[in-house]
Order: C-alpha cells, then sequence, then structure tokens
C-alpha cells in the first residue's frame, strides 16, 4: 500500500514536471496564501505584543486616577474653578480602603526649564520616592529622590534621560542647577534617568505616555514652591488652574483585588462624578481588552487569509480540471489497463496534494523570513530615504513582527486541506468517465 | 505456457446489449454465441454497425452486457461491479489498440508495466519481466524511450508487451494494423503468429480480410449476431502471408 502511494507520488511529480511553468503558476496561489498568513498573523502578533507591553508597563497590579479638565459648562463663568484630586482624598482612599497598600501622588505643571543659555519645555512632575519603582525608572547616575529630601521640601530635581542630554549636552548635569524661570526657582539635580519606552496611552489621551520630558521634584516642594493654583500661558494669554494633584497611582496588595479596589474606589469619589473631573484607569482591564482586541485582529487575519487559500484552491481546481480534460486519453488508458476508479482519484488528488504541498512549504519558509525581510526593508528605506521614514508612523517604525508558532502547522494544514478539497472535484470528474469515452477522446 | 485445448478462454452466450442513443434504442448485439478455446486466433469481422466494437467493449470488460452470459476463464463478467472489472482487466486481459495507446509520459519499460502496477505489483522481478517483455518484441535497445521517439511499429510493439505483462486469458486486439504501413503490418501480424504458436489467446477485431485470413478462425458479425464462424485451413494461411509477403513494396 505504502508502495502504491510511493509510485504514484513519483508519477504525479513526473505529470507535474512535464508543465513545470503552469504548475509554478498553481503552487504561487497557495505560496502566497500560506506566506500572508504567516506574515499577517505575525505583524499583527508584534503590534498587539507592544501594545500589551505598553499596558503593562503602568503595571497590572495598580489603579491610576488622573485629574482631568472638566468639560466647559461645569466650570463658573467668573474666576477659576478649582477641580480634580484632592489630597484629602488621598488620605481618605488610603486610610478606609485595605486592599491599597501603597498611593502615590502627583502633580505635573508644564514649565520651561533652563541652564546657561538652553531653554526647554518639559514637564514637572512632583512626586514621591516610590514613583521610580512604580513606573519602572530607572537611575543611570546620581539617585531618585529621598523621603528626606521629600519630606524637607529640598529644591532637588532628578532629570529623565532627554532632558538631561538636551540642557547639558555633552556635560555631567549631576549638582548643576536647572532654573524654572515662571517660579524663579533653581533645582538642583540629583540623578539622571535611563532612557524609557512610551508606556499606553491613560486618562483619556490619545498620546502614549511620554517620560522623555519629565523632570522630577519631591511633590511637597512642588507644592511649597508652587502650589495648587498655576499660572500657564497659553496662546498668549493666560490661564489659570487650581488643581491639588493630577494622579494617584494606586498600588493593590494583590491582582485579585484590583477590579474590587477600583470599584470600591470610584464609589469613594462619587462627589467627583458630577464634575466629571477625574478618570479611573485600570490597566489590568486594558490589558484584558488588549488581550480581545488581539483575538479579533486574529480572526480577522484568519478570514483574509482564508480567503487567499481559497482563491489559491480554486486556482488549484481550475487547472486541475484543464488537466482532466487534457488527460482524458490517459484516463481512459489506464482504466482500459487496469486502473480503478479509485486508483484514478488517488492520482489527481497526489497532484493537487503535492501542488499544495509544495506551495504551502515554500509559502511557510517565506513566512519565516518576515522579521529579516521587514528589518531589511526598514533599514534599505532609512538609508534611501530618511525623510519618508522619519513621516513614517512609530507604529511601523519600530514593527518587529513576532511569527505566531501556531500559523505554521495552521497554515501547512490549510494547505493540504485545501489540495484535498479542491482536488476531489477533478479529481472525481476524471474517475467518473466511461472508459470507452475515454480511450475515444482525441 | 502449453495450451489444453478443452480449457476454454472465452465463452459467450447469448450476449446483449442495448442502449439509448438520443431517444431511441440501439440493439447493438442481439445474441451472441461463440467460443475461444485456449490458444486460438479468432478474427471478428464485420461492416460498421455490425456489433463489432461493441462486442469488443464487453470482450474487454469495458462495458457491460445488457443479457446473457460472458466468461473469461472461469470469471463470470456479467454481473461484476465496476471495481472487479478493472481488476478483471488488470489481471486477464490484454489490450492492444489501433492507436496504440501508450502513456506519453513513460518510457517503454514504464509503459509496458502499467498493468502491473494496477495490480500492486511493483518490485524489481516485475520490472526485469517488464525488460524481457520489450527484449522479446524487438525493443532491447529503446528501454528507456518515450512513445514519441518511436514509429508506430515500434509503438504498437510496446503495446504487444503490455499486452503479455499480466499473462491474460487473451491478447484482444482493436485493428492492431490500422494505422501501420503494408511492412509494419506483415511485422506485427508475424508476431501475432509467432504468439500464438507460442500459446498465446488472440482475439483481433478487423475489417481488412488479409488479416483476417491470417487468423485461425473467422467470426463475422452482421446486424449484432453472428453471420458465420469458419476456420481457416493451414493452407491458406500459409498462403495469406506468402501473398502478403510477395506483396510488399520493395524496399528502396
Amino acid at each position: 500500500m505504502f508502495l502504491m502511494w510511493y509510485r504514484t507520488l513519483q508519477l504525479g511529480i513526473k505529470s507535474l514536471w512535464l508543465h513545470p511553468m503552469r504548475s509554478l503558476l498553481t503552487m504561487l496561489g497557495i505560496f502566497i496564501g500560506v506566506a500572508s498568513v504567516i506574515w499577517l498573523l505575525a505583524i499583527s502578533e508584534g503590534i498587539s505584543l507592544e501594545a500589551q507591553r505598553q499596558i503593562a508597563s503602568l503595571g497590572a497590579d495598580t489603579i491610576i486616577i488622573r485629574s482631568v479638565k472638566p468639560p466647559s459648562e461645569k466650570l463658573s463663568p467668573q474666576g477659576v474653578t478649582p477641580y480634580g484630586l484632592k489630597r484629602d482624598e488621598l488620605d481618605m482612599l488610603v486610610s478606609t480602603i485595605p486592599t491599597i497598600r501603597s498611593a502615590l501622588p502627583i502633580r505635573e505643571i508644564r514649565r520651561q526649564f533652563q541652564y546657561e543659555n538652553v531653554t526647554i519645555d518639559g514637564r514637572l512632575v512632583g512626586c514621591t520616592p516610590e514613583y521610580a519603582d512604580v513606573t519602572r525608572l530607572k537611575v543611570e547616575s546620581g539617585s531618585f529622590i529621598t523621603d528626606a529630601e521629600n519630606f524637607r521640601r529640598e529644591n532637588v530635581c532628578v532629570l529623565a534621560a532627554k532632558v538631561a542630554d538636551r540642557l547639558f549636552p555633552g556635560k555631567d548635569p549631576l549638582n548643576k542647577p536647572v532654573y524654572v524661570p515662571e517660579s524663579k526657582d533653581f533645582y538642583r539635580v540629583i540623578g539622571v534617568l535611563q532612557h524609557r519606552n512610551a508606556s499606553a496611552a491613560i486618562g483619556g489621551s490619545l498620546a502614549a505616555q511620554d517620560f522623555s520630558n519629565d523632570i522630577y521634584i519631591p511633590i511637597r516642594t512642588l507644592q511649597q514652591r508652587i502650589g495648587d493654583t498655576v499660572a500657564m500661558r497659553r496662546g498668549g494669554s493666560f490661564e489659570g488652574e487650581i488643581l491639588e494633584l493630577n494622579q494617584i497611582t494606586l498600588i493593590t496588595s494583590s491582582i485579585e483585588d484590583v477590579k474590587t479596589t477600583a470599584s470600591l474606589v470610584e464609589n469613594a469619589l462619587t462627589s467627583h462624578n458630577d464634575m466629571q473631573d477625574i478618570a479611573v484607569v485600570v490597566p489590568l482591564e486594558l490589558l484584558e481588552q488588549a488581550r480581545t482586541t488581539r483575538m479579533m485582529f486574529m480572526i480577522f487575519m484568519g478570514l483574509v487569509a482564508a480567503i487567499s487559500l481559497v482563491v489559491g484552491g480554486i486556482g488549484i481546481m481550475n487547472i486541475m480540471l484543464a488537466t482532466v480534460t487534457e488527460r482524458t486519453r490517459e484516463i481512459g488508458i489506464r482504466r482500459a489497463l487496469g486502473a480503478k476508479r479509485s486508483d484514478i482519484v488517488r492520482q489527481f488528488l497526489v497532484e493537487t496534494i503535492v501542488l499544495s504541498v509544495v506551495g504551502g512549504a515554500t509559502g511557510i519558509i517565506a513566512g519565516v523570513i518576515c522579521n529579516p525581510a521587514i528589518s531589511l526593508t526598514r533599514d534599505i528605506i532609512k538609508d534611501r530615504f530618511p525623510q519618508t521614514f522619519a513621516a513614517l508612523p512609530e507604529v511601523v517604525q519600530k514593527l518587529t513582527p513576532t511569527i505566531v508558532p501556531e500559523s505554521i502547522p495552521i497554515a501547512f494544514g490549510i494547505s493540504v486541506i485545501v489540495g484535498v478539497v479542491f482536488g476531489l472535484y477533478p479529481a472525481y470528474r476524471a474517475a467518473k468517465m466511461s472508459p470507452i469515452e475515454a480511450l475515444r477522446h482525441e | 505456457m502449453i495450451s489444453t485445448p478443452t480449457r476454454s478462454a472465452c465463452s459467450v452466450r447469448d450476449l446483449k446489449k442495448e442502449y439509448v442513443l438520443k431517444g431511441e434504442t440501439v440493439r447493438a448485439l442481439r445474441g451472441v454465441f461463440f467460443d475461444v478455446p485456449e490458444g486460438d486466433y479468432v478474427a471478428i469481422m464485420g461492416p460498421s454497425g455490425s456489433g463489432k466494437s461493441t462486442l469488443l467493449n464487453m470482450l474487454g470488460c469495458l462495458d457491460k452486457p445488457s443479457s446473457g452470459q460472458l466468461l473469461l476463464g472461469e470469471d463470470d463478467v456479467a454481473k461484476m461491479s465496476d471495481d472487479e472489472l478493472a481488476e478483471i482487466r488488470s489481471r486477464r486481459i490484454g489490450f492492444v489498440f489501433q492507436s496504440y495507446n501508450l502513456i506519453q509520459q513513460l518510457t517503454v519499460v514504464e509503459n509496458i508495466q502499467v498493468p502491473l502496477f494496477y495490480q500492486g505489483k511493483l518490485g524489481k522481478k516485475e520490472s526485469d519481466r517488464c525488460v524481457e517483455l520489450a527484449h522479446m518484441v524487438g525493443l532491447a535497445g529503446r528501454l528507456s524511450h518515450r512513445p514519441n521517439q518511436l514509429s508506430g511499429g515500434q509503438q504498437q510493439r510496446v503495446a504487444i508487451a503490455r499486452s503479455l505483462v499480466n499473462d491474460p486469458y487473451f491478447i484482444l486486439a482493436d485493428e492492431p494494423t490500422g494505422n501501420l504501413d503494408s511492412r509494419t503490418t506483415e511485422e506485427i501480424l508475424q508476431l501475432f503468429h509467432r504468439l500464438n504458436d507460442e500459446g498465446r489467446t488472440i482475439i483481433l477485431v478487423t475489417h481488412e480480410d488479409e488479416v483476417a485470413k491470417r487468423a485461425k478462425r473467422v467470426v463475422r458479425l452482421k446486424d449484432g449476431v453472428v453471420q458465420w464462424d469458419r476456420s481457416n485451413t493451414e493452407e491458406s494461411r500459409r498462403e495469406a502471408a506468402e501473398n502478403a509477403i510477395r506483396n510488399l513494396p520493395v524496399e528502396s
């Protein structure tokens, strides 16, 4: 039996070899189908993993509460309306909800920073020492803010890597003063952070959280030096803002407590519902959402791939039907010499399976080189057309396709199935012919 | 392979075949009787429409009779299923066609091997036998040629070698010389004669008297029945052979 299939296979290859161009073009359909399955899945997986990484970097066991500017009809027409999170509320949350392990208040203000003749725009972030750990900021040199510095409200600051580069090009920023012209303060640099990738957008803003323009100072220092009322320049006119805290990051005692804690927090902050001035972000939920999105993406991609494979299959069927007609005489001869219907079915089925399997296998090879192919193309674009490259969205620039391991056996299996399914009808047509009529065929 | 005259290679009893063509029932065979003992050499003749081809299809197990009995050796093939008929074709019948019907992508040896392929016999012993048969029909130097590299006569020799490969009850030849010139025809007829002398049974369908005269026996069909069935004497056969050789065109 095995020998029979082996010989039929030999015969099939021989017949396909008689028309190399035709066989090649037929395989192309399956090749493209399989390669595109692997590519599409790898690209979507790459994007999805990046999204998940960004969300995970917010911390899966955290709950983030952000103050957001309320809609204008909620603001009183005159003067400046205070809004957002209060320090009292922070104390209230920490003291009443036992599943909160710690809480990090943050106050952030857009400011200009100066050193000698360099001035840059950035974000002044008042925070506590734990902030570095929770947001996974690593210190490159010096140290992060300490409890003592926060308690004593010292004028010290820690620079993000990019700020350090821009404000102190080629110089060591440690122990140098950074001047904030708007509040006429100097802050001594005590540490510089390592570069950090952006994390997922939170609090309704679309942009990813970018930590690269931050200068961190103790939150108590900020409270004393700048206070809750801040005047900001915006388009030439000044705008006021009364806000105690921009954000509270709550760290729960375990991931299981995240959801219950989040609903408790939301209930506790009901007074804000009316103002619509806070947003509660649960990274865990975002993560789950991202996974659901990934599933949907995969299904969608699968559908696209399935369509292309079906198109490839129809190509195979088309060619095989033509082949069956062309080889009617041969079928008649074989039937007269003792071939059963099943022998004829097997012969044609083997040919379609060979076509689809070879197409599938080469498709897999093309699929697996997806990653090097994309980075090569990217490097070429980077070299030849730097401007075009810079204009590309960041997702495209940083895209690293991740091959989904399951996609390889699935693609291969599908290509075999396509071969069988679309080969059956032509094979059946071939076997159904009466040997007498087939012999008469010219 | 010594024949025992009592055994019958093929026995046809009241064979009838009807089929419907464009709404009309065509009675192609209306009750044919004849026997072919082993070692016989029968020529079936008849004008077109006499049922010759239909009978040939029945004998070759390519078609099933509407009624009647058809014994090939001990096998009653009249009521066999499609797969059983295929089995009989691969084991018991050696086809030789007018247009050779070789498979173009296969070599001489591979073509000879096709009936064995469908018996699942794919070993070394079988391919040795095919080479041997190719030698026997005089194609020793062309074992790996393809049909389109051979002349008509050579192709027909391959077909004859193929018909012998399964040790059939009989060789069923359908106008085997119809596409050949007189010299090649003579070669093929001599090959048939030799095979018959060696004990092979041959059933040959032809419309040429010259060809029919060389057989041991002629069965003439007309309108779906046997019109006459007579034997050729040894003498008349020899005479026909000599005539044929005498009438060959002089080789230039």
